[in-house]
């Protein structure tokens, strides 16, 4: 009888973590297969989750600029806040998802650019930034851009800051790949990194962060212009209707006081609000 | 068909992986035969940390491993492995650091289960003799031991061979990185995917054959 | 302590034993010390880091938790599949017809030769390529894809050497009552072969367990050790804490299994009504390795 007894414990065993999960995986169906349709007034939105000051997962909610561009956006369109349902877009599935319908609309970083305008459409730009370098306080090396052809490098995996400076910047430059952002600051504090590259309103929000406060400095170099547009789906008629939210959103001020909220602590000059359509290249 | 691969160094990713294999190989069978033993052997600080290490490292991800490594050991800590200020170099290193400390763990098993398989009478003769531990293991167990460890150890070596991979997680060039960078950039999915496959299997289906042929050869015949 | 390799210690062999314990913690200690003393000094040990995880609930609940469904909801949807799927192929190894063994023996030697990463890099790319599958769910079932194409192949080497290693008697026994194949395998043979291969098949859940880990790092699988990437961007980038914490958990979890597999074994070994036929734990954890023990 200890057999079937054995047999019988571990049956149940697998039985508890299969429920376990089951309930885990239940609520997050429930909460994903709402999305994508208007009639039972609920709204998908794609954003960033660790990027502080733009779209960063914190206990209580969502936080950051995109999440509070997302928030008027939606808001205008008619939808409270508690009929948004964020989802994590990561770079690399953005025009998928949209393409696929997962998401009404995106705000993640989400730069226009011509070959990403082939596949879906972009309302805004809302925001204009700047690839950038963070740096050490102390660390007078990289003086220009040219200084980085002797940095050492850190970007996100796959990013298209990293390729930017591999293929135009500094092609002599060392680059060090890690799966996010915060990886690279502790080798940024210890001089095992020179720099870390990315759009310089996201280096601002690791910037400011109570810890770092006083150890890292921007470079300033404005290395490319990344015109932060909102993503639609091709052809969507939410994009007239987005771009005339965020053109609201300028003139009552919700967008300084956005811009002061997220990115006032971190000292970032942003630059003025964008004119709709204006896309510097 | 295949003119896409003229673009990527397929040849040198797939070296980096055969690398990777050879030295991470050389390196875990060193520290596996000392943590082996450290756990048989009659110092009970040493028995204890060769337990502990063993299940403390095979129940960690190899990719928690290869990502303190670079992370922990390097960022942080400043260990650099002797190469200098360049990453490619200091990556790969670390990761040939990574898949040794992990690889380690599993040779230590192999050797232990084929220390046990060496009959007591064998031990007891040779301490008889009047040998110490050292030579015991060193003249009379070991050499059996490893003969039977042949065929679990090249296990061991054709999961190393895969586990390279892994090293993909801190951006070493090799051939699962180049594999995912074709994929980014290029429509050939199947094709792609087909070209990679083959490569592990040359790598590691003729190593199980050839080592299970020559674990047979060797096995001490009871 | 005396084993078969060494004698109860006499007064020499005691001495330098206590010399070697001596220096083993001196290097031992001398190396947690700079460990430390460099963590300390870089900032890494600083109480800020590490609070969230000592203090308050709130990096469970927002990050670890979820991240620990996403793992252990990988981890058992590869099993439950895989666990069918090999022991169809396991027992089609087997079968008397060679169209019906070559073909499954084919399947098992390439899945088994082949990378898992490898596998779930090609599962995410031919998913978000060929199917609809959502890009909230592509990362999940890519992971359990290549889990589950390359635990199969493995369980299906559990499966085969689990009925290979009953005593032949068994099969013959029931075959001289005049059952017919199918039914010694499945009345006779699979009921106590799976019994025998309880603990490979827990073991391999180790195993399985820890390969999630990869979509976390390289596809964006938002599991255990992603969670700690997302949680760095929040309490300021405290990634070696974070990571530190996740391996801790990876540990907890995994040796829990293993130890549970090896007590089932001994459990199996010492019941009187088994044929004696265990498959021993340590077997398939090698199998970790690609191949299960008995090849």
């Amino acid at each position: 009888m200890k057999l079937r007894k054995v047999s019988a414990a571990s049956a149940a065993v697998l039985a508890l973590a299969v429920t376990a999960t089951a309930c885990g995986g239940g609520d997050k169906k429930d909460s994903g297969s709402s999305g994508g349709s208007g009639g039972d007034k609920k709204i998908a939105i794609g954003i960033k989750f660790d990027q502080p000051g733009l779209g960063q997962k914190t206990p209580d909610g969502y936080a950051g600029f995109d999440v509070d561009v997302a928030t008027y956006v939606a808001k205008k369109l008619g939808y409270t806040e508690d009929q948004i349902e964020w989802k994590e877009s990561k770079s690399a599935d953005r025009e998928t998802m949209l393409q696929r319908g997962d998401v009404d609309f995106i705000a993640a970083t989400y730069s226009i650019t011509p070959e990403r305008q082939q596949k879906v459409d972009f309302a805004g730009p809302y925001l204009l930034a700047h690839q950038d370098v963070l740096l050490r306080a102390d660390d007078d090396k990289v003086k220009s851009p040219g200084d980085l052809n002797a940095a050492k490098l850190c970007s996100v995996t796959g990013s298209t800051s990293a390729q930017n400076v591999k293929k135009k910047l500094a092609p002599k430059a060392q680059l060090q790949p890690y799966p996010t952002y915060s990886a690279c600051l502790p080798g940024l504090q210890n001089g095992a990194i020179d720099a870390l590259t990315t759009d310089d309103s996201i280096l601002a929000g690791y910037a400011s962060q109570a810890q770092f406060k006083g150890k890292f400095k921007l470079g300033g170099f404005k290395l490319t212009n990344e015109n932060y547009g909102i993503g639609v789906k091709k052809g969507s008629d939410l994009k007239t209707k987005i771009n005339k939210a965020l053109e609201e959103m300028v003139t009552d001020k919700s967008w300084d006081k956005a811009v002061k909220d997220n990115f006032g602590p971190a000292g970032y000059k942003n630059e003025p609000a964008p004119k709709i359509g204006d896309i510097k290249s | 068909m295949f003119d896409f691969l003229q673009d990527y160094d397929l040849a040198g990713a797939v070296w980096t992986t055969v690398q990777l294999a050879v030295l991470s190989a050389v390196g875990s069978l060193i520290w596996g035969t000392m943590l082996a033993a450290m756990r048989v052997g009659p110092v009970p600080l040493m028995r204890a940390f060769g337990t502990a290490y063993v299940n403390i490292v095979r129940n960690i991800p190899l990719t928690v491993i290869i990502l303190f490594a670079s992370l922990g050991l390097n960022q942080t800590l400043g260990v650099t492995l002797g190469a200098g200020g360049d990453f490619k170099t200091i990556n790969f290193r670390l990761a040939v650091l990574g898949l040794i400390l992990y690889t380690s763990s599993f040779v230590c098993e192999a050797l232990r289960s084929g220390i046990n398989t060496v009959p007591v009478g064998q031990a007891e003769a040779a301490r008889a003799l009047g040998l110490g531990f050292g030579q015991v293991l060193r003249l009379v167990v070991l050499p059996q031991a490893f003969r039977s460890s042949v065929i679990p150890l090249a296990n061991v070596l054709i999961a190393l061979i895969k586990n390279t991979t892994v090293a993909a997680a801190i951006g070493v060039a090799e051939t699962a990185l180049l594999m995912k960078e074709m994929i980014e950039n290029e429509a050939q999915l199947l094709l792609i995917a087909a070209v990679i496959a083959l490569v592990f299997v040359v790598l590691t289906l003729p190593t199980g054959l050839i080592l299970g042929w020559v674990g047979k050869k060797v096995a001490v015949k009871r | 302590m005396s084993s078969v390799l060494h004698d109860a210690q006499g007064p020499r062999a005691k001495r330098r034993n206590i010399v070697f314990t001596v220096v083993f913690l001196a290097v031992f200690a001398a190396l947690l010390w700079w460990v430390f003393g460099t963590l300390t000094d870089k900032g890494q040990l600083r109480w800020v880091l590490w609070k969230p995880f000592f203090t308050g609930t709130e990096a469970w609940s927002t990050y670890i938790w979820p991240g620990l469904q996403n793992t252990l909801e990988a981890a058992v949807l590869a099993v439950v599949i895989a666990l069918p799927l090999g022991a169809v192929l396991g027992i089609a190894r087997l079968s008397d017809h060679r169209w019906v063994r070559v073909p499954a023996a084919i399947v098992v030697e390439f899945f088994r030769s082949i990378p898992v990463l490898v596998l779930m890099i090609f599962g995410l790319a031919l998913f978000a390529e060929y199917t609809g599958v959502s890009s909230d769910d592509r990362p999940l079932y890519a992971v359990v894809t290549g889990l589950v194409l390359y635990n199969a192949s493995v369980l299906a080497e559990i499966v085969r050497s689990g009925i290979l290693a009953l005593p032949k008697g068994q099969a013959e026994g029931a075959m001289a009552i005049g059952l017919r194949k199918g039914q010694v395998m499945r009345l006779i043979l699979l009921p106590q072969a799976v019994t025998a291969m309880l603990p490979g098949i827990v073991s391999q859940l180790v195993v399985i367990l820890k390969d999630t880990a990869l979509g976390g790092a390289v596809l964006t699988f938002p599991e255990l050790l992603a969670s700690a990437n997302t949680m760095s961007g929040y309490y300021g980038a405290n990634v070696i804490a974070g990571y530190t914490v996740v391996a801790a958990i990876y540990i907890a979890l995994n040796f829990s299994l293993a130890t549970f597999a090896s007590w089932l074994e001994r459990r199996l070994r010492r019941g009187k009504k088994s044929t004696g036929a265990v498959l021993r734990a340590d077997d398939v954890e090698t199998a970790d390795a690609g191949a299960a023990g008995k090849v």
